[in-house]
Formats: C-alpha cells, sequence, structure tokens
C-alpha cells in the first residue's frame, strides 16, 4: 500500500493568539509550530500501522514554504518514509488541495489521509476539495480503516451516529479521533529523519478562492457570577430568568 | 443574489442545521433548495424563506451529492452555495467548491454584512472576517451559531430534479448506529452538561447523566477523560476534540485548559462547578459554583427537575 498522507503546520495548541499589521496577519512571533493534531496523531500513524503490517511507504506532503521543514521532519522522525514539500505560501483551502491533487494526479497511492481539519483554520474542507479534483470517494470524520483484501473498510461520523463504508480504489479520508493513538517520535526516529528525503516541488500555480479581510479576538467574559453551593436553585432561577437559556 | 442550499433530511424534514443554513441563504437572496430522497410536504423549508426545493433521487454518495447540487447551481445559474457546516457538509461543500470553481467559506457563524462572512479560526481563540475572490461562494453555516429566523407562512414548491450523477463509488456496510443515546448530536446540541478528571472515574458518571437528562442536554467531556476510554472518543470537546456552540454549556470538574476552552467558548453562557476556587475555567464562565461536584451536582439536578 502507498499512503500519502497530507501534513499542515499550526501553532502550538498553547499559543495565545494575537495579529499584526491591523489585525490582518497572525503575530507568529514566539509561536512553537507543531504538526496539525490530526494529521500527526490519526492519519500518519494510521497509514505507518498499516504500512508496518502489510509493506508499502507512506509519503507525507505539505503546501508550504521551507517554514514547514521542521513538520516534515517531525512526521518523518515518527515514520514516514518521504516528505515532499509543494513550494508555495497558500491562503486557503481551495489552493492548498489544487496543489495537492495537481502532486497525486502524477502518482499512484492507494489512499490520501488528511486530517480533519487543521487547528488554526479549522475548515475541514482541503479532503473532500482533493477527492473532487481527482474524481474519488472522500470519507469524512473517519474513525477506523482496515482493508479486507483489496477493499477498504472504514467506518464514520454521521449526524446519526457511526456508519461502516467499503470503498474500492483510491479514496480520501480526514481523520477523527479514534483511528489510532498518538506516537511519540524516538531517537532513533530522529536521526533516521535527518537522511530520509525531503523533496521540495514546484506550486502549479494554484490560486484562492477566499482572503481575510481581518482578525478579531473574542470579547472578554464580563466576569463570573457566583452562586453559594447550598443554594443551586438559585442558578436554576438565574439561568431560566436572567440569562434565558432554559 | 440567487442562492442555493444544500439540504440534509431526516425522516422527511430538514435537519436543524440545515434549515439555519437555509434561512442564512433566504437572507441573502432568492433561494432554492436541494434534497436528495423523500421529503414530507415542503420538508419545514417554507418557513424559513425558501421558495422552491429541487428533489434529487435517494441514496447518494458524497461524490453524488457534489454533483447534483452543482447541478442545481448550474441550472438556476446561482451564484451562493450554502449548506451546514455538518458531518455531511464537510464532504460536500468541498467537492461543489472545486466544481463551481467558487471559493470556500466554511463555517461562517453570523449573517453577512456586505460580502464580508465571519468565522471562527484558531479554534475559537478568533474570529476572522472572510470574501470571497471567485465570482461564485459556497458558505457552510456553523450549527446552532445563526439560529433560524423566525418562522414565515410560506410554503415552498417541490419539483423533482436529476443531472447525470456518475456511479456510486462508497458502499454503505452498516447503517449508523446512534452513538448519543437519542440525545442531539454535540455539534448541534443546544444545551451541553460536560465533565472531567475531577469525577475521579467512569462509575461516577451517573450523577452527570441524571443532571443530562433533567436539563434535556447533551454529555461531552475533557480529552484526558476520554484518551482514558472513561468515556467515549465522540465526548472529547475541545480544540482537538469537537468544537461545540451550546447555548448553555455546564462543565463539572473541568480545570479549563486553553485547548479545552478553545472547544467551548463560542457556548452563549458557560456555568463552571468546581471545588477549586482558583480553577482557571471561572474567569471563562458566566455562572459558577464552587463546590464538590458529588455534593452539588445531585442537588442541581434535583433544582432542575423541581422546575
Ligand atoms: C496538544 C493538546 C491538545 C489538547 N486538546 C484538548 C481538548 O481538545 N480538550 C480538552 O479537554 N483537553 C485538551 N488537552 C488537555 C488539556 O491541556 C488539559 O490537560 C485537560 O483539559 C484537563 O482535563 P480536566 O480538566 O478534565 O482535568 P484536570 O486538569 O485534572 O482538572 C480536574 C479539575 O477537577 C476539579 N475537581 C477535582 N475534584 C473535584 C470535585 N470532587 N468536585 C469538583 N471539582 C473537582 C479540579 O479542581 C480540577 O480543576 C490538550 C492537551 C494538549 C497538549
Ligand atoms: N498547507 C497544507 N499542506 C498539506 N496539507 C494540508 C494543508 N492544509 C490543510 N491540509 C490537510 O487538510 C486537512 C484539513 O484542513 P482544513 O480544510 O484547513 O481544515 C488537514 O488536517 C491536513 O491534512
Amino acid at each position: 500500500m502507498e499512503f500519502l498522507v497530507c501534513i499542515s503546520k499550526a501553532p502550538d495548541t498553547t499559543t495565545r493568539i494575537a495579529f499584526t499589521e491591523g489585525d490582518t496577519r497572525f503575530n507568529e512571533e514566539g509561536v512553537q509550530f507543531i504538526v496539525n493534531p490530526y494529521d500527526e496523531w490519526y492519519a500518519l500513524v494510521r497509514a505507518l500501522e498499516l504500512v508496518e503490517a502489510g509493506g508499502g511507504k507512506v509519503v507525507i506532503a505539505a503546501v508550504g514554504g521551507a517554514d514547514c521543514d521542521p513538520i516534515l521532519r517531525k512526521a518523518l522522525a515518527i515514520g514516514a518514509h518521504e516528505a515532499v514539500r509543494i513550494d508555495a505560501q497558500p491562503e486557503d483551502a481551495m489552493q492548498v488541495a489544487a496543489e495537492i491533487a495537481a502532486y497525486a494526479k502524477g502518482q499512484s497511492f492507494d489512499a490520501i489521509l488528511c486530517g480533519k481539519e487543521t487547528i488554526d483554520h479549522n475548515g475541514s474542507a482541503v479532503p473532500a476539495m482533493i477527492a473532487e479534483h481527482l474524481d474519488v470517494p472522500c470519507i469524512a470524520l473517519c474513525t477506523s480503516l482496515n482493508y479486507e483484501g483489496d477493499k477498504a473498510i472504514m467506518t464514520r461520523e454521521t449526524a446519526h451516529g457511526i456508519e461502516k463504508v467499503g470503498v474500492s480504489g483510491p479514496f480520501v479520508l480526514s481523520a477523527a479521533k479514534g483511528m489510532a493513538e498518538q506516537r511519540i517520535p524516538n531517537m532513533r526516529g530522529i536521526m533516521a529523519a535527518r537522511t530520509k528525503p525531503l523533496q521540495v516541488v514546484p506550486a502549479s500555480g494554484a490560486t484562492a478562492g477566499t482572503r481575510i479581510d481581518r482578525f478579531a479576538l473574542p470579547p472578554e467574559k464580563a466576569g463570573v457570577k457566583l452562586v453559594d453551593a447550598d443554594n443551586p436553585s438559585e442558578l436554576v432561577r438565574l439561568l431560566r430568568e436572567e440569562a434565558k437559556v432554559i | 443574489m440567487k442562492c442555493i442550499a444544500f439540504i440534509q433530511t431526516k425522516g422527511g424534514q430538514a435537519s436543524k442545521a440545515s434549515l439555519e443554513a437555509a434561512g442564512f441563504a433566504a437572507g441573502i437572496g432568492e433561494t432554492i433548495a436541494v434534497v436528495s430522497g423523500v421529503l414530507n410536504g415542503d420538508g419545514g423549508l417554507g418557513a424559513v424563506g425558501v421558495g422552491r426545493v429541487l428533489q434529487g433521487p435517494a441514496d447518494l454518495d458524497d461524490g453524488q451529492l457534489g454533483r447534483l447540487v452543482s447541478a442545481a447551481a448550474n441550472q438556476e445559474e446561482a451564484h451562493v452555495v450554502v449548506c451546514a457546516q455538518d458531518h455531511l457538509g464537510k464532504a460536500i461543500a468541498g467537492r461543489v467548491s472545486v466544481r463551481l470553481n467558487a471559493g470556500l467559506i466554511a463555517g461562517v457563524t453570523e449573517p453577512p454584512q456586505g460580502d464580508n462572512y465571519t468565522r471562527n479560526v484558531f479554534s475559537g481563540k478568533a474570529t476572522a472576517q472572510v470574501k470571497g475572490a471567485t465570482d461564485k461562494l459556497v458558505i457552510t453555516t456553523t450549527p446552532n451559531a445563526i439560529g433560524l429566523p423566525a418562522a414565515g407562512s410560506g410554503t415552498a414548491s417541490v419539483e423533482a430534479f436529476n443531472a447525470d450523477l456518475g456511479e456510486r463509488k462508497v458502499e454503505v456496510l452498516e447503517a449508523a448506529a446512534p452513538s448519543t443515546g437519542g440525545r442531539a448530536p454535540l455539534p448541534e446540541a443546544e444545551l451541553v452538561v460536560s465533565a472531567g478528571r475531577g469525577l475521579k472515574g467512569p462509575e461516577n458518571w451517573g450523577i452527570i447523566e441524571d443532571l443530562a437528562d433533567a436539563v434535556g442536554a447533551t454529555t461531552a467531556c475533557s480529552r484526558p477523560v476520554s484518551d482514558i476510554g472513561w468515556r467515549p472518543h465522540h465526548e472529547h470537546v475541545g480544540q482537538t476534540g469537537i468544537a461545540i456552540r451550546p447555548n448553555l454549556y455546564i462543565a463539572i470538574g473541568i480545570s479549563g485548559a486553553i485547548q479545552h476552552l478553545a472547544g467551548v467558548n463560542g457556548s452563549k453562557v458557560i456555568v463552571v462547578i468546581n471545588k477549586d476556587p482558583e480553577a482557571p475555567f471561572f474567569k471563562a464562565a458566566d455562572y459558577g459554583i464552587v463546590g464538590d461536584a458529588f455534593d452539588v451536582v445531585p442537588k442541581l439536578t434535583e433544582a432542575f427537575k423541581a422546575l
């Protein structure tokens, strides 16, 4: 099996978000970057498990500048075999997906695994877009992936619960919690990652379909109103009469 | 501006998240809804401002739905396609965006201001104003963010619709087994009762379930609680779990780490119950009780039942 895992760079989850240039840009100063958790913990690890069990390789791809290289090295340290960086500064999901699809079209991957969303853009948009470009199914919010012969068997979350589906032929999935367990890279992996191939390929020139005008921080809370532990009915009254939520 | 709204139905009725999406579209311009499969009457769509419904065939997979919605947009010469940012929306919207070469603004949380759309970014730690850069646009609306328009008295007309949908490629082997025990799914829930490591063990969740039943809420949990297997994965809320925006979020025995807050701070009202008055969650709360959950929660349940 050959898997392509789409890896994005995300600010560490403890980052306090701030903006610069008149609130038009994310302030990256002092920010630690990580592999987007869904891409790393679930998509990448599940692909590695399947290849360890049945042979093949895991290629990781990111659309971004040289600032993505440390993230790709981290994913190589976890066990990916090869990395590809598509050299562009993507502005939105449309651009990312078109670049990944353009790269994947020339290859023969059995499946393309994405995370369910990036924790900075929260679009959950890229996977279905890649699938449409390649005219293959997209299993969104996938919680398990196994093979029975050539057929991929997956479970996914739907509005009504958990559904089991099968796909023959290539597909894209977006990975949600449950698919695999996080792996911590060991020393051997980190050493090996230094010499694994990281290929930089030129972008195809795809453009974005949206642009961000301005960022804002949510309004501060007015402050908590404390209710005595012995008088929970007062809380119920406040929720009904003051907050009007019940 | 003409809009297409893609509607998910259950038992012939439009889902609440889809009605919100349709109402949002109707606020932008003349809206034509697209459904796949059975519809009872107009499925409730006329009341939110939809004039016509295009009814496509049933049992389509994501690729076919993408084609159906795109074909409807082409036929109607619509410039905006709207659907809910729910499970299905996440599988469809990107496909329509590519087919129509339309920019996608995902997870919009407010009615548009001119051509500016507001959405959450950084897992709810910030918002962004986004504009389309293409002639056409696809927009998904975050469930329970925008709400329903005041119900009108209109009825939508329903016409059969079909297009070249290609073949089905995803085989459903087992239909969805409910995971939330009849309660509203978390992303759409209006009321949520959530608990964390302060509960000490899975055997203590009875008081949480009782409170959730009394409130009519869906249950959720912090990440460590689902990681250790006290609760199922799909209950995990936060930056790396599900992002929710209920009207009421009651957090019990949860410290309020930044990653937890990121997924829940869109809640309209937050109640925190924690025995530690210094717990960071109180800073993000509207109401709080400092006390032992094992003592406070059963009393609170009684107080809700007394309503
Ligand atoms: C990359 C990353 C991503 C993460 N993503 C998420 C996420 O998506 N969601 C998430 O929730 N966490 C996430 N976390 C974990 C997060 O940092 C916290 O560790 C976690 O939220 C803490 O869970 P908790 O509040 O249940 O437990 P604790 O931090 O242990 O807090 C327990 C709380 O219960 C209180 N308590 C104890 N006993 C009682 C009692 N008898 N009655 C009342 N109160 C009591 C304590 O005072 C304390 O405040 C993430 C962490 C990382 C590193
Ligand atoms: N710049 C990028 N390079 C590679 N993959 C990406 C990039 N951005 C997003 N992805 C993939 O698409 C998924 C969903 O992203 P999004 O649509 O932004 O929420 C992520 O979890 C990644 O797997």
